[in-house]
């Protein structure tokens, strides 16, 4: 325990340059956003409590808001904002708006009739009413609202290094995908902690005695929030603007890179290593990178080699001549016991080896991706394409639990499995898919949450194991060295068995627009490096 | 003075008020009674257009109450209310000071006219500072009574404003409210349930039922003089108190035994004390006058009348109530 502690804080002060900066951008795209929401919730909170009858319509639309799944959210954005600061703000607006409106409403309307009927009788206008009485008494209902919002902004805001905004999601996410515990509890922590600080100076705000405080807190909270907002916008959008420049001029080139690629060997860094790639890079999420590039928010961008989208956005994969990416073959990896639970389990899974290539999974994918057929339909479709597809015999033997990571491939795999299982066994079978990242799915495999679920070859060597450079520099992108690396390996440290590999690779690859590359005639890493030097 | 005519007001489909017309002279007290839901309220909110009629013309002084901005018809006149809405974010003094501040007085006008105020209400200045949970129920009515009447407006609107108080209290308020100084020179329009309450108050009295009047009078016309079985029926449950209350022991002087009666006794000597400590008024209504006997045979108390001869009358229960009895016959016979 004490040797954990002593490595995250070393890995906080080592980083702390960024974690000030993501920090700061943290709490500059909830502030920003919370001024806006309360610029715009609070006027329409207080018109909703004069004409009662648009309450139920306003109410109703910000509740609708809030239910929109932020990653999708911030996808609907990036064709009207593009990405970065701008479109998280907007997002995190909108997901601030719903308690502030109600509160305000809420508190207007639940103020004491008789003091409003007493403030009309003895002579005021409508405008002094309201200033006088109705907000005032309404405030602390208000300020609790505002309270909500805060603390739901500090938790959203995580999602923003989705679409390049940065802040404190770049750890956490990248945390998670990087099985670096460390680097998540480096963004965790300090997001916990703002949220607490800020729910607690909040709280404190609204147990003053608002009514001898009266307006001038409320004045005063939003005063301190717009010099925050304003202060911490340039430091927010300076990567923003940067990005914008570039982009527009047309003559250099943005990359847009998963939090995931930017702290790999075989990623951000064996780029600059390898090839002294030198490109201005965003951070940005794998759901949303591809349609970024489609929407020329960004140019590079580090995908998936068997990724639908390829095939959906017109996208290109440049060569990667000096060989940096190391295989990924797909394998099934099983845990020993559960072989042993299930015998017939290896022969099945093993039916399904070597029968998918690249070309075959980039379809399979673009089918979910793109065509939206269900993971269910796409899978039938294929095992009855090979021949391979048994009617289930709804047998009713020890449940089987497939686990799958959070993107469309393993949602493929696992329902493959699944009817590949059920047709030839009497196995019952439960899929426990959208298990997160690697990190997730590995702790749920070897804790005996599932039974079995797909990786990849060179995340089970450089994520998972990560050996010393001299031997990844030995196996170099040798298919076989590193295959039987990770199986021996996995069965020693881990008792995992890595079954026969599918057949496609899904590596990492730098892909960019088709029409894009043809024009600047880019097609390898190689020369996009002599293509952003010489510009 | 305040004018009513043909004043109607529907909501929805309840016809609320329906043709209201009366006139409250200046200096009058006009009680409006009624019922719950009888419309005495929603006709009281019209006056200073709380509520628009939505026909008839009301007029306070002979202006139309809808020349002018509600607010600025509403600071000239004070409104009290049954729940008496003070602001719980103001101190007592911010909440008396709130018709003055609209009107622009000076800090220095506004802080004289509180505390001459407080003096009269018999409010402690020490209140000033506190916040109205702080205060009872009875200080928090004074003190809405104060900021109604800090502007010293010409009329004052009260909406049940007794109907928090309890029994007691109430009737010791009542005494203290008619001696109020600063109220008998106000033409006022209270609304209420309470009968009682509007006979121990009331100039006039306008009977409402079902958003119509049913009766303008006194309270002698109404007790004596009812238009119609409603009117009759409304003061039955608490009539032998009403008769009561509106008979004064000066209007039952000629039926009260002759001064001849007088007890020559040691309690009508001068020399012991002043007369006044010695005699009640026969300013008295028999309801309070009854107060004052044991009601034994020999217990008699002694009424002085402030003019007129036979300006001094002693007499027991017994006697009182023949005379009331005979009072009574006169009047149902009038």
């Amino acid at each position: 325990m004490n040797d954990r502690q002593q490595t995250l804080w070393n890995f906080m002060w080592e980083q702390k340059d960024k974690l000030v900066s993501q920090t700061v951008q943290h709490l500059g795209l909830t502030f920003t956003a919370l001024v806006l929401a309360i610029a715009i919730g609070l006027p329409l909170g207080m018109f909703i409590a004069r004409k009662r009858k648009w309450a139920s319509g306003v109410l109703g639309f910000a509740g609708v808001l809030q239910t929109i799944p932020s990653i999708a959210l911030l996808g609907f954005m990036i064709p009207l904002l593009g990405i970065g600061a701008r479109p998280a703000i907007v997002a995190l607006l909108v997901y601030a708006l719903l308690p502030i409106i109600r509160n305000t409403y809420t508190g207007i309307t639940g103020v004491n009739r008789d003091v409003v009927e007493a403030a009309n009788a003895l002579g005021m206008n409508k405008k002094q009413v309201l200033f006088h009485v109705e907000l005032p008494l309404a405030m602390p209902v208000i300020l609790a609202g505002i309270r909500t919002a805060a603390v739901i902004n500090i938790g959203v805001a995580t999602l923003a290094s989705f679409i390049a905004a940065g802040g404190l999601g770049e750890f956490i996410f990248g945390g998670i995908s990087l099985n670096n515990s460390n680097m998540i509890l480096a963004g965790a922590i300090p997001a916990a902690f703002l949220a607490i600080s800020l729910d607690f100076l909040l709280s404190r705000l609204q147990k003053l005695d608002m009514i001898k405080l009266k307006k001038i807190s409320f004045v005063g909270l939003v005063l301190i929030l717009a010099v925050l907002g304003y202060k911490l916008w340039p430091l927010m959008m300076a990567d923003d603007d940067h990005g914008h420049d570039v982009s527009s001029i047309g003559a250099k080139l943005t990359a847009g890179f998963t939090p995931e690629f930017m702290g790999r060997q075989d990623g951000d860094l064996g780029l600059k290593a390898v090839y002294g790639l030198k490109i201005p890079t965003r951070v940005i999420s794998d759901a949303l990178m591809y349609k970024a590039a489609y929407e020329k928010e960004i140019d590079v961008i580090s995908g998936y080699s068997t990724d639908g989208r390829l095939k959906a956005f017109d996208l290109v994969v440049l060569k990667d001549d000096k060989g940096i990416f190391p295989p990924y073959d797909a394998v099934p990896i099983v845990r020993q016991t559960a072989l042993k639970k299930f015998p017939q389990l290896e022969a099945v899974l093993n039916q399904l080896a070597g029968k998918i290539n690249d070309a075959t999974m980039i379809d399979l994918n673009y089918r979910t991706d793109y065509l939206k057929q269900s993971p269910e339909r796409v899978a039938k479709d294929f095992l009855m394409s090979v021949g391979l597809y048994k009617n289930p015999r709804n047998g009713n033997g020890e449940v089987l639990r497939i686990g799958s990571k959070i993107f469309g491939e393993q949602y493929i795999l696992a329902q493959i499995y699944r009817m590949l299982i059920e047709g030839n066994t009497n196995y019952q079978v439960a899929t426990k898919s959208g298990l997160g990242g690697t990190k997730i799915c590995f702790d749920a495999l070897v804790n005996d949450q599932i039974d079995f679920y797909p990786e990849y070859t060179g995340t089970g060597l450089l994520v998972l194991l990560a050996p010393a450079q001299s031997l990844l520099k030995e196996m170099g992108q040798d298919k076989e060295k590193v295959y039987d690396y990770v199986n021996k390996a996995f069965q020693q440290k881990y008792q995992v068995k890595w079954l026969k590999p599918i057949g496609f690779n899904n590596s990492y690859a730098l892909m960019m627009r088709e029409k894009q590359s043809k024009a600047i005639r880019v097609t390898t890493i190689t020369e996009l490096k002599k293509y952003i030097d010489t510009n | 003075m305040i004018e009513l005519s043909g004043v109607s007001k529907r909501f929805g489909n309840t016809q609320a008020v329906k043709d209201v017309s009366f006139t409250v002279e200046s200096g009058e007290t006009m009680v409006l009674l009624g019922t719950s839901g009888c419309g005495k309220t929603t006709t009281l909110k019209m006056i200073n257009r709380l509520i628009e009629p939505d026909a008839g013309k009301i007029s306070i002084h002979g202006q139309s109450a809808s020349d002018e901005k509600p607010e600025m018809l509403r600071r000239k006149i004070g409104y009290v209310m049954q729940n008496i809405g003070l602001f719980p974010h103001y101190t007592i003094s911010e909440n008396i000071a709130i018709v003055p501040k609209l009107l622009k007085w000076t800090v220095e006008k506004t802080r004289e006219r509180t505390h001459e105020l407080l003096e009269k209400l018999r409010l402690s200045p020490d209140c000033l500072a506190l916040f109205p949970h702080e205060l009872s129920g009875g200080q928090q009515q004074r003190v809405g009574l104060a900021r109604a009447l800090v502007a010293d407006p010409a009329i004052l609107l009260m909406d049940e404003p007794f109907g928090a108080l309890d029994n007691v209290t109430r009737s010791e308020i009542h005494v203290e409210f008619k001696a109020l100084e600063e109220l008998k020179r106000k033409t006022i329009v209270m609304v209420t349930h309470d009968v009682q309450e509007a006979f121990d108050l009331a100039d006039r009295i306008c009977l409402m039922n079902k958003g119509e009047v049913v009766q303008i009078g006194t309270a002698k016309d109404l007790l004596y003089r009812p238009v119609n079985d409603f009117a009759r029926q409304f003061l039955d449950g608490a009539r032998l108190a009403l008769e009561f209350k509106c008979a004064r022991i000066k209007d039952l002087w000629e039926l009260l035994p002759q001064p001849a009666t007088i007890r020559n006794d040691a309690a009508f000597s001068k020399d012991s004390g002043g007369i006044k400590d010695r005699f009640q008024s026969a300013d008295l209504s028999v309801w309070l006058a009854i107060t004052y006997f044991n009601f034994t045979e020999n217990d008699y108390v002694s009424f002085i009348l402030d003019n007129g001869p036979g300006w001094i009358k002693t007499f027991n229960f017994q006697e009182l109530s023949q005379a009331f009895y005979r009072y009574q016959q006169q009047n149902i016979h009038e």
